[in-house]
């Protein structure tokens, strides 16, 4: 049954990819505009965004603060090996966006900081002058595809989405991410369960330390936090499908001609 | 009265050397930085420190325009008394808000890289600011308004490539959306935020 959704799904992506291979970067933006996606469920998404603030107030903020106390050298090497996991869902989406190139450039990276990089404790794929890592997921890939945002949903626990990119994660159960696949889905021997789910945690509570002052600030200066976290989350979903930092030159500037031109 | 004459031809290309050069947009925020930066070195008090931020923050920052901008199309529908108020009410809210967000901060270390000119109005500089042992580096660029080349204003920071005036913007939209889009109830939540 899984399989049969695992072929209808690559099926259809396949063919949205090259039925959209005409789109192009204006339209990607279009249609990512953050002020462009819909809150439709905005008063359940601000009860569980509270909610979310509460569980956050209690575990994530103490753990992350505690955890920013540990030497650098500690703090990169969990992040190194957080980000090289992650390519075990970057390489097939760079696959399913066409980007073969960059397939190649990760599967090698993986290889590299795998082995000569201890678990991918240490980034050598950089030291030897790689270009910098973009992670991908089945988002972006339906995004590139030209799946639109959907309805914006905040989901208890894990965050800020939207209705497609919830919906692409299930990608990540089905097959789509060969450290499931190895930890939780197939009993390999060598992984359990609490491997992945613990891989997860701790790259939770690593963004939360990076972005600790940040975030702090961000809720002691904000009007509506609820409002900012989302403008903040689909601005960093339209750069990341768009694989690009240039939407800034390229966003929509209507408003500062009109206000130049009074 | 040759030497006068010399001296004050020389005082003159000087004044006229270091105008134009402090116009450049790049430095511009290298120089607007190193204020601020000394501000927040220096052994003052956190309210000395954000009065002085507010006084660079005035000089630098088109605080009227992002203002504007911020409210998006219900500029439009504001008589002239409210846009009035708006702008003071924005101007204390925004000064309060991003004094306090830099205050903050101890000795941030942020280095200019290089700009992009997008047009006569805008060149983006971009900047890094140096990480520390508690959070990595982060890239900041400056949306610099140079339509007046002599005196060019911060209407945007762009942090990690995300927009604080497309955020401020967002944020103001969603409290007129909840409110039937009405501008006191939102006069009414910055005049709060800033008598907090």
């Amino acid at each position: 049954m899984i399989k049969k959704f695992v072929i209808i799904l690559i099926t259809t992506l396949t063919l949205a990819v090259n039925v959209n291979a005409a789109s192009d970067g204006e339209l990607l933006l279009k249609k990512n505009e953050p002020s462009e996606v819909k809150d439709c469920f905005e008063k359940i998404n601000r009860a569980t965004f509270a909610f979310n603030q509460v569980l956050d107030g209690v575990i994530f903020k103490p753990v992350a603060s505690a955890y920013r106390i540990l030497p650098s050298p500690v703090k990169t090497g969990v992040s190194n090996s957080l980000d090289n996991l992650s390519n075990l869902v970057t390489i097939p989406n760079n696959i399913l966006q066409g980007d073969f190139k960059q397939a190649g450039l990760n599967t090698g990276r993986f290889l590299i900081n795998t082995t000569v990089g201890v678990l991918g404790l240490i980034d050598v794929a950089q030291h030897l002058g790689m270009s910098e890592y973009e992670k991908e997921d089945y988002g972006q890939s339906l995004a590139k595809a030209g799946v639109g945002p959907g309805c914006y949903i905040v989901l208890p626990v894990l965050g800020p989405s939207t209705a497609r990119d919830t919906i692409a994660s299930v990608g990540n159960f089905v097959g789509g991410d060969a450290w499931y696949n190895v930890t939780v889905k197939n009993d390999t021997h060598y992984f359990r369960d609490i491997d992945y789910y613990s891989s997860k945690v701790t790259a939770g509570i690593d963004f939360r330390a990076k972005n600790y002052d940040s975030i702090d600030n961000l809720e002691k200066n904000s009007i509506d936090f609820y409002a900012s976290v989302k403008s903040l989350y689909l601005q960093d979903r339209q750069q990341k499908i768009l694989n690009s930092k240039k939407v800034i030159s390229t966003q929509d500037d209507s408003d500062w001609e009109e206000i130049d031109n009074k | 009265m040759k030497i006068k004459y010399i001296v004050l031809i020389f005082l003159l290309n000087l004044t006229l050397l270091v105008k134009a050069h402090s116009t450049a947009p790049d430095i511009f925020v290298q120089s607007t930085v190193n204020r601020a930066s000394d501000i927040l070195s220096n052994n003052l008090s956190k309210e000395e420190k954000i009065s002085e931020l507010k006084l660079i923050a005035k000089e630098t920052v088109d605080i009227r325009g992002i203002g504007f901008y911020t409210l998006g199309s219900a500029r439009n529908s504001l008589n002239e008394a409210q846009k009035k108020k708006y702008a003071e009410l924005f101007e204390k809210y925004f000064l309060k808000s991003f004094s306090s967000r830099l205050a903050e901060y101890t000795n941030p270390e942020i280095d200019v890289m290089g700009k992009n000119v997008l047009n006569e109005n805008y060149t983006i500089v971009n900047s890094l600011l140096k990480a520390t042992n508690e959070r990595p580096e982060i890239k900041i660029d400056w949306r610099i308004y140079t339509k007046d080349p002599n005196n060019p204003l911060i209407r945007d920071l762009i942090i990690e490539g995300l927009s604080l005036a497309r955020t401020q913007k967002e944020e103001f939209q969603s409290i007129l959306n909840s409110n039937d889009g009405n501008i006191e109830i939102l006069f009414e939540t910055l005049e709060k935020f800033s008598n907090e």
